[in-house]
Protein backbone atom coordinates (compact mmCIF):
# COMPACT_ATOMS: atom_id res chain seq x y z
CA UNK A 1 0.00 0.00 0.00
CA UNK A 2 2.01 2.85 -1.35
CA UNK A 3 1.94 5.76 1.31
CA UNK A 4 3.91 8.13 0.00
CA UNK A 5 3.34 11.69 -2.13
CA UNK A 6 -0.59 12.37 -2.06
CA UNK A 7 -3.63 11.67 -4.38
CA UNK A 8 -1.84 12.03 -8.01
CA UNK A 9 -4.83 13.95 -10.05
CA UNK A 10 -6.84 15.92 -7.51
CA UNK A 11 -8.33 17.40 -10.53
CA UNK A 12 -10.14 14.10 -11.62
CA UNK A 13 -11.08 11.14 -10.31
CA UNK A 14 -13.35 11.84 -7.80
CA UNK A 15 -16.08 9.63 -8.38
CA UNK A 16 -18.85 11.79 -6.68
CA UNK A 17 -18.46 14.65 -9.07
CA UNK A 18 -19.04 12.13 -12.51
CA UNK A 19 -21.97 13.73 -14.54
CA UNK A 20 -23.57 10.40 -15.81
CA UNK A 21 -25.30 8.89 -13.13
CA UNK A 22 -28.40 8.06 -13.40
CA UNK A 23 -30.72 11.49 -12.28
CA UNK A 24 -27.74 12.89 -11.94
CA UNK A 25 -29.55 16.41 -12.87
CA UNK A 26 -30.78 16.01 -8.93
CA UNK A 27 -28.99 13.44 -7.51
CA UNK A 28 -25.12 14.18 -7.32
CA UNK A 29 -23.88 11.37 -5.55
CA UNK A 30 -24.74 8.32 -3.61
CA UNK A 31 -23.15 7.42 -0.05
CA UNK A 32 -22.79 4.58 2.10
CA UNK A 33 -20.70 4.24 5.18
CA UNK A 34 -20.66 1.51 7.62
CA UNK A 35 -19.30 1.88 11.41
CA UNK A 36 -17.26 -0.60 12.79
CA UNK A 37 -14.86 -1.41 15.77
CA UNK A 38 -12.63 -3.64 16.41
CA UNK A 39 -13.74 -6.72 19.25
CA UNK A 40 -11.60 -6.67 22.81
CA UNK A 41 -10.53 -3.12 22.29
CA UNK A 42 -11.65 0.57 23.61
CA UNK A 43 -13.74 3.01 21.28
CA UNK A 44 -11.16 5.79 20.58
CA UNK A 45 -12.02 8.08 23.18
CA UNK A 46 -11.23 6.01 25.81
CA UNK A 47 -7.96 4.18 24.28
CA UNK A 48 -4.98 5.85 25.24
CA UNK A 49 -2.52 6.74 22.34
CA UNK A 50 -0.73 3.04 22.59
CA UNK A 51 -4.17 1.45 22.28
CA UNK A 52 -5.00 4.02 19.19
CA UNK A 53 -1.63 2.94 17.78
CA UNK A 54 -2.22 -0.53 18.37
CA UNK A 55 -5.91 -0.44 16.72
CA UNK A 56 -4.11 1.89 13.72
CA UNK A 57 -1.64 -0.63 12.96
CA UNK A 58 -3.51 -3.94 12.47
CA UNK A 59 -6.44 -2.11 10.82
CA UNK A 60 -3.81 -0.58 8.51
CA UNK A 61 -2.09 -3.85 7.57
CA UNK A 62 -5.74 -5.71 7.23
CA UNK A 63 -6.94 -2.72 5.01
CA UNK A 64 -3.68 -3.86 3.02
CA UNK A 65 -3.66 -7.23 2.81
CA UNK A 66 -7.74 -7.50 2.02
CA UNK A 67 -7.36 -7.17 -1.85
CA UNK A 68 -10.24 -4.14 -1.45
CA UNK A 69 -8.46 -2.62 -4.34
CA UNK A 70 -10.25 -3.47 -7.28
CA UNK A 71 -12.92 -3.15 -5.64
CA UNK A 72 -14.44 -0.08 -6.22
CA UNK A 73 -12.56 0.50 -9.34
CA UNK A 74 -14.44 0.72 -12.64
CA UNK A 75 -14.70 -2.94 -13.86
CA UNK A 76 -14.13 -4.20 -10.44
CA UNK A 77 -16.07 -7.16 -8.78
CA UNK A 78 -18.61 -5.33 -7.81
CA UNK A 79 -18.89 -2.71 -10.26
CA UNK A 80 -22.35 -2.13 -11.78
CA UNK A 81 -21.79 0.64 -13.39
CA UNK A 82 -19.82 0.80 -17.15
CA UNK A 83 -16.38 1.74 -16.83
CA UNK A 84 -16.02 5.42 -17.61
CA UNK A 85 -12.63 5.20 -19.18
CA UNK A 86 -13.00 4.86 -22.79
CA UNK A 87 -9.79 2.23 -24.69
CA UNK A 88 -8.17 5.26 -25.71
CA UNK A 89 -7.19 5.70 -22.00
CA UNK A 90 -7.15 2.84 -20.45
CA UNK A 91 -7.84 2.79 -16.57
CA UNK A 92 -4.80 3.44 -14.53
CA UNK A 93 -4.34 0.09 -12.12
CA UNK A 94 -5.93 0.17 -9.02
CA UNK A 95 -4.41 0.37 -5.73
CA UNK A 96 -5.09 1.13 -2.66
CA UNK A 97 -3.10 4.63 -0.76
CA UNK A 98 -2.44 4.84 2.76
CA UNK A 99 -2.24 8.23 4.41
CA UNK A 100 -1.09 8.72 7.50
CA UNK A 101 -2.84 12.11 9.16
CA UNK A 102 -0.31 12.78 11.14
CA UNK A 103 2.28 13.41 8.72
CA UNK A 104 -0.02 15.20 6.53
CA UNK A 105 0.55 18.94 5.81
CA UNK A 106 -2.76 20.95 6.88
CA UNK A 107 -3.26 21.88 3.71
CA UNK A 108 -3.52 18.18 2.58
CA UNK A 109 -5.56 17.29 5.33
CA UNK A 110 -8.41 20.22 4.27
CA UNK A 111 -7.85 18.63 0.50
CA UNK A 112 -9.33 15.02 1.72
CA UNK A 113 -12.39 16.71 3.65
CA UNK A 114 -13.23 18.84 0.54
CA UNK A 115 -13.07 15.44 -1.25
CA UNK A 116 -15.08 14.02 1.24
CA UNK A 117 -12.96 11.26 2.31
CA UNK A 118 -12.35 12.42 5.30
CA UNK A 119 -14.88 14.08 8.11
CA UNK A 120 -13.42 17.75 9.82
CA UNK A 121 -12.89 16.03 12.80
CA UNK A 122 -10.81 13.69 11.74
CA UNK A 123 -8.62 16.34 10.08
CA UNK A 124 -8.15 17.71 13.61
CA UNK A 125 -7.96 14.96 15.39
CA UNK A 126 -8.89 14.31 19.07
CA UNK A 127 -7.01 14.92 22.41
CA UNK A 128 -5.54 11.71 24.03
CA UNK A 129 -6.71 11.21 27.64
CA UNK A 130 -2.95 10.10 28.41
CA UNK A 131 -1.27 12.69 26.26
CA UNK A 132 -1.05 16.25 27.61
CA UNK A 133 1.50 17.82 25.31
CA UNK A 134 1.59 17.85 21.80
CA UNK A 135 -0.33 19.03 19.22
CA UNK A 136 -3.09 17.07 18.79
CA UNK A 137 -2.90 17.08 14.61
CA UNK A 138 0.18 15.42 14.54
CA UNK A 139 0.23 12.89 17.46
CA UNK A 140 -3.27 11.65 17.54
CA UNK A 141 -2.62 8.08 15.68
CA UNK A 142 -5.24 8.07 12.83
CA UNK A 143 -5.35 7.66 8.94
CA UNK A 144 -7.54 7.30 5.66
CA UNK A 145 -7.06 4.37 3.16
CA UNK A 146 -8.53 5.60 0.15
CA UNK A 147 -8.73 3.60 -3.71
CA UNK A 148 -7.48 4.96 -6.61
CA UNK A 149 -7.69 6.06 -9.20
CA UNK A 150 -11.47 6.79 -8.77
CA UNK A 151 -12.09 7.10 -4.62
CA UNK A 152 -15.25 5.12 -4.45
CA UNK A 153 -13.88 3.74 -1.52
CA UNK A 154 -12.02 5.04 1.30
CA UNK A 155 -11.81 3.87 5.28
CA UNK A 156 -11.29 6.46 7.92
CA UNK A 157 -8.99 4.33 11.44
CA UNK A 158 -9.11 5.70 14.77
CA UNK A 159 -12.15 8.12 13.64
CA UNK A 160 -15.20 8.17 16.15
CA UNK A 161 -15.14 4.34 15.70
CA UNK A 162 -11.91 2.28 14.50
CA UNK A 163 -13.24 2.07 11.23
CA UNK A 164 -15.48 4.09 8.83
CA UNK A 165 -15.78 2.76 5.49
CA UNK A 166 -17.43 4.99 2.54
CA UNK A 167 -18.19 3.55 -0.38
CA UNK A 168 -19.21 6.54 -2.64
CA UNK A 169 -20.75 6.37 -6.55
CA UNK A 170 -21.98 9.44 -8.81
CA UNK A 171 -25.93 10.24 -9.30
CA UNK A 172 -27.92 7.46 -8.12
CA UNK A 173 -27.11 4.35 -7.28
CA UNK A 174 -27.28 3.72 -3.94
CA UNK A 175 -27.65 -0.12 -4.57
CA UNK A 176 -23.96 -0.17 -5.88
CA UNK A 177 -22.39 1.85 -3.12
CA UNK A 178 -23.96 -0.14 -0.80
CA UNK A 179 -22.50 -3.69 -2.71
CA UNK A 180 -19.50 -1.74 -2.62
CA UNK A 181 -19.40 -1.04 1.05
CA UNK A 182 -20.98 -4.71 1.91
CA UNK A 183 -17.98 -6.35 0.26
CA UNK A 184 -15.21 -4.42 1.85
CA UNK A 185 -16.92 -5.34 5.22
CA UNK A 186 -17.04 -8.39 4.23
CA UNK A 187 -13.00 -8.64 2.94
CA UNK A 188 -12.25 -6.59 6.40
CA UNK A 189 -14.36 -9.11 8.46
CA UNK A 190 -12.82 -12.16 7.55
CA UNK A 191 -9.49 -10.89 9.43
CA UNK A 192 -10.98 -8.93 11.96
CA UNK A 193 -13.01 -9.31 14.77
CA UNK A 194 -15.67 -6.67 15.03
CA UNK A 195 -17.80 -6.01 17.93
CA UNK A 196 -21.02 -7.32 18.01
CA UNK A 197 -24.09 -8.32 19.64
CA UNK A 198 -27.12 -10.31 18.81
CA UNK A 199 -29.42 -7.85 20.17
CA UNK A 200 -27.86 -4.75 19.33
CA UNK A 201 -25.85 -5.43 15.98
CA UNK A 202 -22.84 -3.57 15.60
CA UNK A 203 -21.44 -1.94 18.42
CA UNK A 204 -20.56 1.74 17.98
CA UNK A 205 -19.28 4.91 19.98
CA UNK A 206 -21.92 6.38 19.70
CA UNK A 207 -25.56 4.33 20.13
CA UNK A 208 -27.10 6.28 17.67
CA UNK A 209 -25.07 4.20 14.74
CA UNK A 210 -25.73 1.01 16.33
CA UNK A 211 -27.26 -1.61 14.88
CA UNK A 212 -26.09 -1.61 11.28
CA UNK A 213 -23.80 0.72 11.63
CA UNK A 214 -25.13 2.17 7.96
CA UNK A 215 -25.58 5.32 6.72
CA UNK A 216 -26.98 5.96 3.59
CA UNK A 217 -26.84 9.39 2.22
CA UNK A 218 -27.62 11.28 -1.32
CA UNK A 219 -26.45 14.30 -2.06
CA UNK A 220 -29.52 16.33 -4.01
CA UNK A 221 -29.34 19.52 -5.87
CA UNK A 222 -32.53 21.35 -5.18
CA UNK A 223 -32.63 25.29 -6.46
CA UNK A 224 -35.84 24.68 -7.73
CA UNK A 225 -37.60 23.91 -4.21
CA UNK A 226 -35.97 25.81 -2.66
CA UNK A 227 -36.68 29.11 -5.17
CA UNK A 228 -40.44 27.58 -4.37
CA UNK A 229 -40.05 27.64 -0.97
CA UNK A 230 -41.25 24.08 -0.97
CA UNK A 231 -37.89 22.63 0.46
CA UNK A 232 -39.13 23.14 3.90
CA UNK A 233 -42.38 20.95 2.75
CA UNK A 234 -39.66 18.22 1.96
CA UNK A 235 -37.76 19.14 5.39
CA UNK A 236 -40.63 18.32 7.06
CA UNK A 237 -41.32 15.40 5.47
CA UNK A 238 -38.00 13.82 5.78
CA UNK A 239 -38.18 14.90 9.63
CA UNK A 240 -41.74 12.33 10.17
CA UNK A 241 -39.50 9.85 7.90
CA UNK A 242 -36.69 9.88 10.27
CA UNK A 243 -34.31 11.02 7.42
CA UNK A 244 -31.63 13.63 8.22
CA UNK A 245 -31.33 16.87 6.66
CA UNK A 246 -27.95 18.38 6.11
CA UNK A 247 -26.00 20.47 4.04
CA UNK A 248 -22.98 19.82 1.55
CA UNK A 249 -20.04 18.91 4.09
CA UNK A 250 -22.50 17.02 6.30
CA UNK A 251 -22.92 17.66 9.91
CA UNK A 252 -23.08 20.72 11.06
CA UNK A 253 -22.97 22.86 7.09
CA UNK A 254 -25.33 25.03 5.91
CA UNK A 255 -27.00 24.27 2.44
CA UNK A 256 -24.36 25.81 0.33
CA UNK A 257 -25.61 26.41 -3.24
CA UNK A 258 -28.95 24.60 -2.95
CA UNK A 259 -26.91 20.99 -2.14
CA UNK A 260 -29.06 19.12 0.65
CA UNK A 261 -27.92 15.41 1.94
CA UNK A 262 -30.64 13.35 2.79
CA UNK A 263 -29.90 10.45 5.07
CA UNK A 264 -31.24 7.27 7.27
CA UNK A 265 -30.91 8.38 11.27
CA UNK A 266 -32.16 4.72 12.61
CA UNK A 267 -29.88 2.21 11.97
CA UNK A 268 -31.23 -0.35 14.69
CA UNK A 269 -34.29 -2.58 14.05
CA UNK A 270 -34.05 -2.02 10.37
CA UNK A 271 -32.14 -4.05 8.06
CA UNK A 272 -29.66 -2.71 5.49
CA UNK A 273 -32.43 -3.79 2.66
CA UNK A 274 -35.00 -2.20 3.94
CA UNK A 275 -32.97 1.20 4.58
CA UNK A 276 -31.88 0.93 1.26
CA UNK A 277 -34.98 0.10 -0.50
CA UNK A 278 -36.62 2.90 1.84
CA UNK A 279 -33.94 5.45 0.41
CA UNK A 280 -33.39 4.32 -3.03
CA UNK A 281 -36.84 2.94 -4.45
CA UNK A 282 -39.43 5.32 -2.51
CA UNK A 283 -38.55 8.38 -0.64
CA UNK A 284 -35.60 9.56 -2.95
CA UNK A 285 -37.45 9.09 -6.37
CA UNK A 286 -40.37 11.34 -5.26
CA UNK A 287 -37.42 14.22 -4.21
CA UNK A 288 -36.51 13.78 -7.54
CA UNK A 289 -39.60 13.96 -9.01
CA UNK A 290 -40.88 16.50 -7.27
CA UNK A 291 -37.79 18.84 -8.06
CA UNK A 292 -38.31 18.14 -11.55
CA UNK A 293 -41.98 19.70 -10.70
CA UNK A 294 -40.96 22.23 -9.73
CA UNK A 295 -38.45 23.03 -12.18
CA UNK A 296 -41.15 22.86 -14.79
CA UNK A 297 -43.35 25.21 -13.00
CA UNK A 298 -40.43 27.45 -12.70
CA UNK A 299 -39.47 27.32 -16.59
CA UNK A 300 -44.02 27.31 -17.66
CA UNK A 301 -44.74 30.46 -15.35
CA UNK A 302 -41.31 32.39 -14.98
CA UNK A 303 -38.69 31.12 -17.15
CA UNK A 304 -37.96 34.85 -17.95
CA UNK A 305 -36.59 34.99 -14.50
CA UNK A 306 -34.98 31.81 -14.16
CA UNK A 307 -33.42 32.45 -17.13
CA UNK A 308 -32.35 36.05 -16.09
CA UNK A 309 -31.13 34.05 -12.86
CA UNK A 310 -29.05 31.36 -13.97
CA UNK A 311 -27.09 34.17 -16.40
CA UNK A 312 -27.00 37.04 -14.49
CA UNK A 313 -24.86 33.51 -12.68
CA UNK A 314 -22.70 32.97 -15.67
CA UNK A 315 -22.28 36.62 -15.95
CA UNK A 316 -20.50 37.06 -12.72
CA UNK A 317 -18.81 33.84 -12.61
CA UNK A 318 -16.87 35.19 -15.75
CA UNK A 319 -16.90 38.43 -14.87
CA UNK A 320 -15.99 39.08 -10.93
CA UNK A 321 -12.49 39.86 -9.87
CA UNK A 322 -13.09 38.69 -6.69
CA UNK A 323 -15.06 35.62 -5.45
CA UNK A 324 -15.64 33.65 -2.11
CA UNK A 325 -16.31 30.06 -1.86
CA UNK A 326 -19.72 30.36 -0.87
CA UNK A 327 -20.57 32.92 -3.47
CA UNK A 328 -19.07 30.53 -6.20
CA UNK A 329 -21.12 27.70 -4.86
CA UNK A 330 -24.33 29.52 -4.90
CA UNK A 331 -23.79 30.82 -8.69
CA UNK A 332 -22.14 27.52 -9.85
CA UNK A 333 -25.13 25.93 -8.41
CA UNK A 334 -27.60 28.37 -10.60
CA UNK A 335 -25.23 27.55 -13.58
CA UNK A 336 -25.88 24.13 -12.70
CA UNK A 337 -29.41 24.55 -12.82
CA UNK A 338 -29.66 26.58 -16.10
CA UNK A 339 -27.35 23.75 -17.66
CA UNK A 340 -29.28 20.68 -16.82
CA UNK A 341 -32.26 22.09 -17.75
CA UNK A 342 -30.88 23.04 -20.78
CA UNK A 343 -30.99 26.85 -21.21
CA UNK A 344 -27.39 27.04 -21.13
CA UNK A 345 -25.86 25.47 -24.57
CA UNK A 346 -22.15 25.55 -24.10
CA UNK A 347 -21.54 24.83 -20.50
CA UNK A 348 -21.10 21.03 -19.40
CA UNK A 349 -22.30 19.58 -16.28
CA UNK A 350 -18.99 17.92 -15.65
CA UNK A 351 -16.89 21.59 -15.77
CA UNK A 352 -19.39 23.46 -13.57
CA UNK A 353 -18.71 19.96 -11.07
CA UNK A 354 -15.33 20.23 -11.30
CA UNK A 355 -15.58 24.19 -10.41
CA UNK A 356 -17.81 23.22 -6.88
CA UNK A 357 -14.70 21.15 -5.85
CA UNK A 358 -11.36 22.95 -7.12
CA UNK A 359 -12.81 26.39 -5.88
CA UNK A 360 -12.94 25.40 -2.39
CA UNK A 361 -9.88 26.95 -0.41
CA UNK A 362 -7.39 23.84 -0.26
CA UNK A 363 -8.06 22.74 -4.07
CA UNK A 364 -7.66 26.22 -5.01
CA UNK A 365 -4.00 26.37 -3.32
CA UNK A 366 -3.30 23.36 -5.09
CA UNK A 367 -4.14 23.95 -8.61
CA UNK A 368 -1.89 28.01 -8.06
CA UNK A 369 0.65 25.62 -6.40
CA UNK A 370 1.05 28.29 -3.63
CA UNK A 371 -0.37 29.07 -0.15
CA UNK A 372 -2.91 32.04 -0.13
CA UNK A 373 -4.36 34.04 2.07
CA UNK A 374 -7.72 34.94 1.67
CA UNK A 375 -7.98 37.85 -0.08
CA UNK A 376 -5.81 36.24 -2.50
CA UNK A 377 -7.95 32.92 -2.89
CA UNK A 378 -11.07 35.54 -3.87
CA UNK A 379 -9.03 36.92 -6.63
CA UNK A 380 -7.33 33.18 -7.74
CA UNK A 381 -11.24 32.00 -7.45
CA UNK A 382 -12.35 34.39 -9.72
CA UNK A 383 -9.56 34.18 -11.77
CA UNK A 384 -9.66 29.98 -12.31
CA UNK A 385 -13.53 29.93 -12.77
CA UNK A 386 -13.47 32.58 -15.77
CA UNK A 387 -10.83 30.77 -17.40
CA UNK A 388 -12.36 27.43 -17.05
CA UNK A 389 -15.88 28.65 -18.07
CA UNK A 390 -14.42 31.35 -20.84
CA UNK A 391 -12.78 27.86 -22.06
CA UNK A 392 -16.20 26.27 -22.19
CA UNK A 393 -17.27 28.57 -23.81
CA UNK B 1 -64.25 -12.36 51.70
CA UNK B 2 -62.63 -11.27 54.82
CA UNK B 3 -58.66 -11.73 55.50
CA UNK B 4 -58.40 -15.14 57.89
CA UNK B 5 -56.18 -12.70 60.16
CA UNK B 6 -58.22 -9.29 60.45
CA UNK B 7 -60.80 -7.65 59.12
CA UNK B 8 -59.86 -6.01 56.20
CA UNK B 9 -60.86 -7.83 52.65
CA UNK B 10 -59.10 -10.88 51.45
CA UNK B 11 -56.95 -10.36 48.33
CA UNK B 12 -54.35 -12.93 48.60
CA UNK B 13 -55.18 -16.92 48.29
CA UNK B 14 -53.28 -19.58 48.58
CA UNK B 15 -53.77 -22.92 48.21
CA UNK B 16 -51.39 -26.05 48.76
CA UNK B 17 -52.16 -29.72 48.17
CA UNK B 18 -49.97 -31.50 50.31
CA UNK B 19 -50.08 -35.75 50.36
CA UNK B 20 -53.77 -35.35 49.30
CA UNK B 21 -54.52 -32.65 51.74
CA UNK B 22 -55.68 -29.22 50.59
CA UNK B 23 -54.97 -26.25 53.44
CA UNK B 24 -56.22 -22.73 52.19
CA UNK B 25 -55.09 -19.40 53.44
CA UNK B 26 -56.95 -15.84 52.65
CA UNK B 27 -55.35 -12.92 53.74
CA UNK B 28 -55.52 -8.86 53.12
CA UNK B 29 -52.25 -7.59 51.25
CA UNK B 30 -50.71 -6.32 54.94
CA UNK B 31 -51.18 -9.94 56.38
CA UNK B 32 -49.63 -11.85 53.37
CA UNK B 33 -46.82 -9.66 53.32
CA UNK B 34 -46.35 -10.29 57.40
CA UNK B 35 -46.26 -13.74 56.62
CA UNK B 36 -44.03 -13.52 54.30
CA UNK B 37 -45.79 -14.12 50.92
CA UNK B 38 -45.22 -11.33 48.57
CA UNK B 39 -48.54 -10.45 47.10
CA UNK B 40 -47.77 -8.19 43.26
CA UNK B 41 -44.17 -9.12 44.05
CA UNK B 42 -44.08 -11.75 41.20
CA UNK B 43 -46.38 -10.32 38.38
CA UNK B 44 -47.49 -12.55 35.81
CA UNK B 45 -44.59 -11.74 33.50
CA UNK B 46 -41.92 -12.81 35.83
CA UNK B 47 -44.31 -15.69 36.15
CA UNK B 48 -44.39 -15.85 32.57
CA UNK B 49 -40.67 -15.31 32.20
CA UNK B 50 -39.74 -17.89 34.57
CA UNK B 51 -41.91 -20.73 32.91
CA UNK B 52 -40.57 -19.95 29.46
CA UNK B 53 -37.06 -19.31 30.48
CA UNK B 54 -36.14 -21.65 32.88
CA UNK B 55 -33.76 -24.62 30.13
CA UNK B 56 -35.63 -27.82 29.46
CA UNK B 57 -34.81 -30.08 32.16
CA UNK B 58 -34.17 -27.85 35.02
CA UNK B 59 -37.13 -26.55 37.56
CA UNK B 60 -38.30 -23.20 37.29
CA UNK B 61 -36.53 -20.77 39.30
CA UNK B 62 -37.40 -21.04 42.95
CA UNK B 63 -39.53 -18.73 44.89
CA UNK B 64 -36.85 -18.25 47.42
CA UNK B 65 -34.65 -17.10 44.69
CA UNK B 66 -36.57 -14.86 42.47
CA UNK B 67 -34.98 -13.61 39.04
CA UNK B 68 -34.56 -10.09 40.00
CA UNK B 69 -36.27 -8.35 36.94
CA UNK B 70 -34.33 -5.65 36.26
CA UNK B 71 -31.07 -6.38 37.71
CA UNK B 72 -29.45 -3.18 39.31
CA UNK B 73 -27.07 -1.61 36.70
CA UNK B 74 -23.52 -1.76 37.93
CA UNK B 75 -22.17 2.21 37.92
CA UNK B 76 -19.42 1.98 35.94
CA UNK B 77 -18.32 -0.15 32.90
CA UNK B 78 -16.34 -3.26 33.94
CA UNK B 79 -14.04 -2.61 30.42
CA UNK B 80 -13.50 0.75 30.27
CA UNK B 81 -14.59 2.48 33.76
CA UNK B 82 -17.55 4.36 31.81
CA UNK B 83 -20.25 5.75 33.91
CA UNK B 84 -23.96 5.94 33.22
CA UNK B 85 -23.48 9.50 33.60
CA UNK B 86 -20.55 10.02 31.79
CA UNK B 87 -22.30 8.60 28.35
CA UNK B 88 -24.99 10.89 29.80
CA UNK B 89 -22.51 13.59 29.48
CA UNK B 90 -21.14 13.01 25.55
CA UNK B 91 -23.56 10.92 24.05
CA UNK B 92 -20.43 7.87 23.55
CA UNK B 93 -19.80 4.81 25.43
CA UNK B 94 -16.51 3.27 25.54
CA UNK B 95 -16.57 0.14 24.86
CA UNK B 96 -18.54 -3.19 23.82
CA UNK B 97 -18.75 -4.21 27.10
CA UNK B 98 -21.01 -0.76 27.90
CA UNK B 99 -23.41 -2.58 26.25
CA UNK B 100 -23.79 -5.03 28.16
CA UNK B 101 -23.10 -3.31 31.21
CA UNK B 102 -26.14 -0.26 30.23
CA UNK B 103 -28.75 -2.90 28.44
CA UNK B 104 -31.47 -1.99 30.52
CA UNK B 105 -31.11 1.69 30.41
CA UNK B 106 -30.22 1.69 26.89
CA UNK B 107 -32.51 -0.09 25.80
CA UNK B 108 -35.80 2.34 26.01
CA UNK B 109 -33.14 5.20 25.26
CA UNK B 110 -32.06 3.44 22.17
CA UNK B 111 -36.21 2.41 21.37
CA UNK B 112 -36.50 6.47 20.91
CA UNK B 113 -33.49 7.14 18.83
CA UNK B 114 -34.70 4.31 16.59
CA UNK B 115 -38.12 4.05 15.95
CA UNK B 116 -38.68 2.11 18.66
CA UNK B 117 -36.60 -0.74 17.64
CA UNK B 118 -34.90 -2.75 20.70
CA UNK B 119 -33.39 -5.55 18.40
CA UNK B 120 -30.65 -5.84 15.55
CA UNK B 121 -32.23 -6.63 11.96
CA UNK B 122 -29.44 -6.51 9.53
CA UNK B 123 -26.16 -7.74 8.52
CA UNK B 124 -24.31 -10.42 11.02
CA UNK B 125 -20.71 -11.05 10.64
CA UNK B 126 -20.05 -14.28 8.95
CA UNK B 127 -17.75 -15.01 11.71
CA UNK B 128 -20.08 -14.75 14.27
CA UNK B 129 -22.43 -16.90 12.21
CA UNK B 130 -19.48 -19.56 12.06
CA UNK B 131 -18.42 -19.60 15.44
CA UNK B 132 -22.63 -19.42 16.39
CA UNK B 133 -22.71 -22.52 13.87
CA UNK B 134 -20.21 -24.64 15.24
CA UNK B 135 -20.89 -23.50 18.51
CA UNK B 136 -21.70 -27.02 20.46
CA UNK B 137 -20.59 -25.68 24.31
CA UNK B 138 -18.56 -23.14 23.15
CA UNK B 139 -18.60 -19.49 24.61
CA UNK B 140 -20.51 -17.69 21.74
CA UNK B 141 -23.60 -20.29 21.62
CA UNK B 142 -23.70 -19.56 25.88
CA UNK B 143 -23.35 -15.70 25.04
CA UNK B 144 -25.81 -16.43 22.47
CA UNK B 145 -28.45 -18.55 25.16
CA UNK B 146 -27.93 -15.83 28.00
CA UNK B 147 -28.92 -12.75 25.00
CA UNK B 148 -31.94 -14.97 24.33
CA UNK B 149 -33.06 -15.37 27.95
CA UNK B 150 -32.29 -11.53 28.78
CA UNK B 151 -34.37 -10.72 25.87
CA UNK B 152 -37.22 -12.87 26.39
CA UNK B 153 -37.02 -11.65 30.61
CA UNK B 154 -37.37 -8.21 29.05
CA UNK B 155 -40.53 -8.79 26.40
CA UNK B 156 -41.98 -10.81 29.23
CA UNK B 157 -41.86 -7.46 31.31
CA UNK B 158 -42.56 -5.68 28.76
CA UNK B 159 -45.96 -7.81 27.85
CA UNK B 160 -44.52 -8.31 24.93
CA UNK B 161 -46.04 -11.46 24.28
CA UNK B 162 -46.01 -12.05 20.64
CA UNK B 163 -41.95 -11.37 20.37
CA UNK B 164 -41.69 -13.61 23.81
CA UNK B 165 -43.04 -16.56 21.89
CA UNK B 166 -40.58 -15.79 18.88
CA UNK B 167 -37.83 -15.42 21.49
CA UNK B 168 -38.67 -18.30 23.14
CA UNK B 169 -38.70 -20.48 20.24
CA UNK B 170 -35.60 -19.54 19.17
CA UNK B 171 -34.10 -20.43 22.57
CA UNK B 172 -35.16 -23.63 22.71
CA UNK B 173 -34.14 -24.42 19.57
CA UNK B 174 -30.68 -23.62 20.12
CA UNK B 175 -30.81 -25.50 23.85
CA UNK B 176 -32.17 -28.88 21.94
CA UNK B 177 -29.11 -28.91 19.29
CA UNK B 178 -26.83 -29.82 22.69
CA UNK B 179 -26.27 -29.24 26.40
CA UNK B 180 -25.08 -26.01 27.40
Amino acid sequence: MPSEGFIPSYESGTEWLRSGGQSSDVVMSSRVRLARNLAGWRFGHKAGHGDRQKVLEICRDRIAAAGLANLGAPGGPTSAVPPAHTPDSPAPPAQIMWIDLRESPPIERQLLVERHLISKQHAKGKPLPDLKSGDVETTDPRGVAIALPDERLSIMVNEEDHLRIQAVRGGLALAEAWADADRADDLLESTLDFAYSPRFGYLTCCPTNVGTGVRMSLMLHLPALKLSGDIEKVKRAAGDMNLAVRGFYGEGSDAAGDFYQVSNQTTLGKGEQTILGDLADQIIPKVVEYERMARRNLLAKRGAALEDQVYRALGLLTHARLLTAEESMQMLSHVRLGVVMGLVADVDLASVNALMLLTQPAHLQRVVGQELDQEQRRNARAQLIRRRLLKAN
Amino acid sequence: MKCDKCDNEATVHEMIVKGGAKTERHLCEHCARELGLNPGGATLGQLITKFVVAPQGQPPASAEKPAPATPTPPTSCRGCGTTFADFKKTGRLGCAECYTTFEPQLGSLLERAHEGATHHAGKTPKRWEERSARAGADSVRRERIDDLRRRLEQAVMAEQYEAAAVLRDELRKIESQGAV
